[in-house]
């Protein structure tokens, strides 16, 4: 068991107190462009808790971040930084996409294919990446980077593709229904939202799973025991090179499991990018909110997801919703920081509690 | 014969185009990375340039005006990246992607204010952008209107990667920079501020991504729009990865993409191959090239790590 820490040392006070001064940063900027505030943040926390509707539709949004915010932290956890998540969980939910119109078998087939071949091209794409690391020297990042782009326009070129794509339209054939992910349709016409979907159920079960190989196995103790020194890991027996392929097939399955999410629950097809859609950044503000834990992933996502859905209503009382990008900048510039806080807050309360 | 030379030219050209952002923003992070702080915010500081030059192109009717201002904006971020790294020790990558998002979602936020919930800037005059150097000296569409007739600061940032390359290895400034990222526990035993070198190589990073967003919007095109950096940052993060952390090697390897998406230009409008196999074709050469000739590179070794003062 660990210690019971005191609640000054704990993550989720700085957390809470970088999402204050963030909501504070972002009234200043609405108040700048004569825009009010309580208004703004009434409509955003309206559009999210005024229906049940609307929080199913916030968990509908906040299913893929959960994944990408997971691949993320289980980078962080072993030591690599999965930049590369963008990528993943486009080729997830390319993959998932083309078994999902090309293959026809019964659902409960279906849907397992189509999320092991999102999870497996997610896999491959970060091994990959592993492998130039490891084999190579070829610094992470720059691939990651590399990677992403490459998965972008492979997208767009699947997406374009005679037998994939739809005439007349800037996206694929939808997916068969065999391969959606959606609720019976009674309980849709009883939430009220018309993508209800499995995706948040899997997502808090893979959390789980992830938190039980991180913290429960040994698999994780040898994952965790490279990223904080491989030397010294090496030292110890452990193979550092194969190690860091097995935590970035992990972390490229998870963001691929979420394209996979995305596709089945939510679009239920593709549609050809004009941008980097963000998911896989996205991920990077999700595992930092939720300090690399994968339980803390979980409300991470909700949060993000709520914002995102939030800020989407935004405009019905003119308010950029790109005020939504501003909160989230300085709530993560303010986790960055947070020992600023901590040294005066301890000073204040936490006398008796020592390290 | 004829054909080759006008299509050399227009390669060439759009060689010349594609350049100056990338190498602007890259030898800025050459200096910030190689002092020891990592500059992943790259992106959103180039962002906030692009929409500060085409606000102030807009507004003064003058583009060197609107260049520099965008520089300053730049460097107004990264300041913010330089007190959260360098004084209150924050991770480098996670201030970094706080930029990522601030940056952009305040030029979109700001854009939408201004200019009536738009997310684009009204389009420029020609006579607020910057100017083109020998304009109408050569008739029009000719292999030496194409090659020379480029907005002036193209041939500027080339020549600024030439004063980079002479700070980073001939001046006293340049020396200590390059230590500091490597040891600095030693140069501050040696009497070196590691903190006032580290701050000016954060913030001219930030100045100088500035001046890459804003020549975009400036020179390439006349607008702000949301999309008009997308992922250019990272490309240059990764150009100064790929150049091995020094201005020269950043300047080749972003001539290399500069090229390929001159080529992406010139075979993307004949329509024969897709153009989105095409766009794919820098970042696999890239990894080949890393692959077969330049592997592994060396890190700046106190790349991201905070460093604290000793008392």
């Amino acid at each position: 068991m660990k210690k019971k820490k005191s609640i000054l040392d704990s993550n989720v006070l700085y957390t809470v107190i970088a999402i204050i001064i963030g909501f504070a940063i972002g009234a200043l900027f609405l108040l700048i462009a004569g825009i009010s505030p309580a208004v703004a943040y009434g409509k955003l926390i309206n559009s999210i808790f005024s229906k049940p509707k609307y929080i199913v539709w916030t968990l509908v949004y906040a299913s893929p971040l959960i994944f990408t915010g997971l691949s993320v932290a289980f980078s962080f956890r072993t030591g690599v930084f999965n930049i590369g998540a963008e990528g993943q969980f486009v080729v997830g939910s390319l993959a998932a996409c083309v078994i999902g119109i090309l293959v026809d078998v019964p659902a409960w087939i279906h849907v397992p294919l189509c999320l092991i071949a999102a999870a497996a091209a997610g896999a491959v794409w970060s091994f990959l990446v592993g492998l130039l690391k490891v084999k190579r020297g070829i610094h992470e990042v720059l691939s990651f980077i590399m990677f992403n782009w490459i998965a972008f326009y492979l997208s767009n070129y699947v997406v374009n593709l005679d037998g994939i794509h739809k005439d007349g339209s800037e996206a694929t054939k939808d997916v068969l229904s065999s391969a959606r992910i959606l609720l019976p349709q009674s309980v849709i016409d009883k939430l009220g939202c018309n993508v209800s979907n499995w995706g948040f159920v899997i997502a808090v079960v893979v959390a789980i799973i992830i938190w039980i190989i991180i913290e429960k196995t040994t698999l994780g103790y040898k994952l965790k025991a490279v990223g904080f020194n491989s030397s010294a890991a090496t030292y110890a027996g452990i193979n550092s090179g194969k190690s860091v392929l097995t935590a970035l097939a992990i972390s490229g399955a998870l963001s691929g499991l979420g394209g996979a999410i995305q596709t089945l629950g939510m679009g239920g097809r593709l549609s050809q990018f004009a941008g980097q859609e963000g998911f896989g950044f996205q991920g990077i503000t999700v595992a930092l909110i939720g300090a690399s834990n994968p339980i803390g992933c979980i409300f991470a996502g909700i949060f993000y997801g709520a914002m995102k859905y939030g800020g989407s209503k935004l405009s019905i009382v003119k308010a950029p919703s790109e005020v939504v990008d501003i909160i989230m900048g300085c709530v993560i510039l303010f986790i960055a920081i947070s020992n600023i806080f901590k040294a005066p807050l301890q000073k204040l309360f936490g006398k008796k509690e020592g390290k | 014969m004829d054909v080759i030379i006008k299509n050399l030219g227009l390669l060439i050209n759009a060689t010349l185009i594609a350049t100056p952002p990338l190498l602007l923003a890259a030898l800025g992070s050459c200096f910030s990375e190689r002092s020891g702080v990592v500059n992943i915010g790259i992106e959103g500081m180039m962002t906030i340039g692009a929409f500060t030059g085409a606000v102030v192109g807009l507004k003064v009717g003058n583009g060197w005006i609107a260049f520099l201002c965008a520089g300053l904006a730049g460097a107004l971020f990264g300041a913010i990246l330089a007190v959260a790294c360098i004084s209150f020790h924050a991770d480098q990558t996670i201030a970094g992607t706080a930029i990522n998002f601030l940056g952009p979602g305040l030029a979109v936020f700001l854009c939408k204010a201004m200019f009536n919930n738009s997310s684009d800037t009204p389009a420029m005059d020609t006579s607020c952008k910057l100017p083109k150097l020998f304009d109408g000296v050569f008739p029009a569409g000719s292999f030496w209107s194409n090659v020379l007739n480029v907005y002036s600061v193209a041939y500027l940032v080339f020549i600024l990667a030439i004063v980079c390359w002479f700070v980073f290895y001939k001046t006293k400034f340049g020396a200590h920079l390059r230590a500091v990222g490597e040891h600095p526990e030693a140069c501050e035993s040696l009497g070196i501020n590691v903190y006032k070198v580290r701050y000016t190589c954060v913030i001219l990073s930030g100045f100088l991504a500035g001046l890459g967003g804003a020549f975009v919007t400036l020179a390439t095109i006349n607008q702000f729009r949301p999309n008009v950096i997308v992922g250019q940052g990272f490309i240059a993060i990764a150009a100064v990865i790929f150049g091995k952390f020094s201005p020269g090697g950043a300047t080749m390897a972003c001539l290399l993409f500069g090229f390929c998406s001159g080529v992406k230009t010139l075979v993307g409008s004949s329509n024969t191959i897709s153009p989105n196999l095409i766009s794919m074709i820098p970042y696999i050469v890239t990894i080949l090239a890393l692959v077969l000739f330049v592997g592994k590179a060396h890190t700046p070794a106190a790349n991201g790590k905070p460093f604290v003062k000793s008392k």
